[in-house]
């Protein structure tokens, strides 16, 4: 298992190319990447995201340990940054591995929307001139029932 | 006790971190303690729905008991990944 919380940027072919590598007896790995949107209209759209240390690092470990208790895996790698992000920059990855692709494809749901309800973090938009927390939505409290 | 805020919570109360020195009973004891002092607490702790609650970096809820725990932290709902 490999979780980072991180400042600086990381470059997602290289991680997932490593994280390939590593990986023995495993037939599919699965890799979901949550990028900063370039939104509205040729506004440039840029990101700051806080996050509680000590705390993140424990809720990333304790989600990455239920889905290992789920699904037949071969590992998990968990990176998500922290600071300020422009537009079109990669904010975090997440990487599954299994024997067959199932596992690895929903071990990777369940990670993402506990990831963005459960690990603590919070984004902060900015647009032009003004900026606002992100507010969480309904959907994705929602989505951890399926679970 | 380290208290820490987070967000707009950290924005409206306008500290990151303080200590306090009181060892209200539970976490909803400590919002009123807070809440009692000035109207930037008020302000942050106005609509509790809006906020969650981590006891020592564990999720908690506002009756959950403080006996011996060293940090309380406050935040709006989470919106990573």
């Amino acid at each position: 298992m490999d979780i980072r919380v991180q400042e600086d940027p990381f470059d997602l072919g290289v991680e997932t190319s490593a994280f390939a590598a590593r990986q023995k007896g495993m037939g599919a790995i699965v890799t979901f990447t949550g990028v900063v949107r370039d939104l509205d209209e040729g506004v440039l759209h840029a990101m700051e995201i806080e996050h509680y240390p000590g705390m993140t690092e424990k809720a990333l470990q304790k989600i990455a340990e239920e889905a290992t208790s789920r699904w037949k895996l071969g590992d998990i790698m968990i990176i998500h940054r922290h600071g300020i992000l422009k537009a079109q920059e990669m904010i975090m990855m997440v990487a599954t591995s299994s024997r067959h692709r199932v596992d690895a494809f929903q071990a990777a749901e369940f990670l993402m929307d506990f990831l963005k309800s459960r690990a603590p973090f919070w984004k902060k938009e900015a647009s032009g001139t003004a900026a606002d927390w992100v507010a969480a939505r309904d959907e994705d409290e929602d989505a951890l029932k399926r679970w | 006790m380290d208290v820490l805020y987070f967000a707009w919570v950290r924005e409206r109360i306008g500290v990151p971190k303080e200590k306090i020195d009181t060892v209200p009973a539970t976490v909803m004891a400590l919002v009123d303690e807070l809440r009692s002092r000035e109207a930037r607490y008020e302000a942050a702790f106005a609509d509790l729905s809006a906020l969650r609650v981590a006891v020592d970096q564990e999720l908690s809820d506002f009756d959950a008991p403080l006996d011996g725990a060293r940090e309380v932290a406050f935040f709006p709902p989470m919106t990573g990944g």
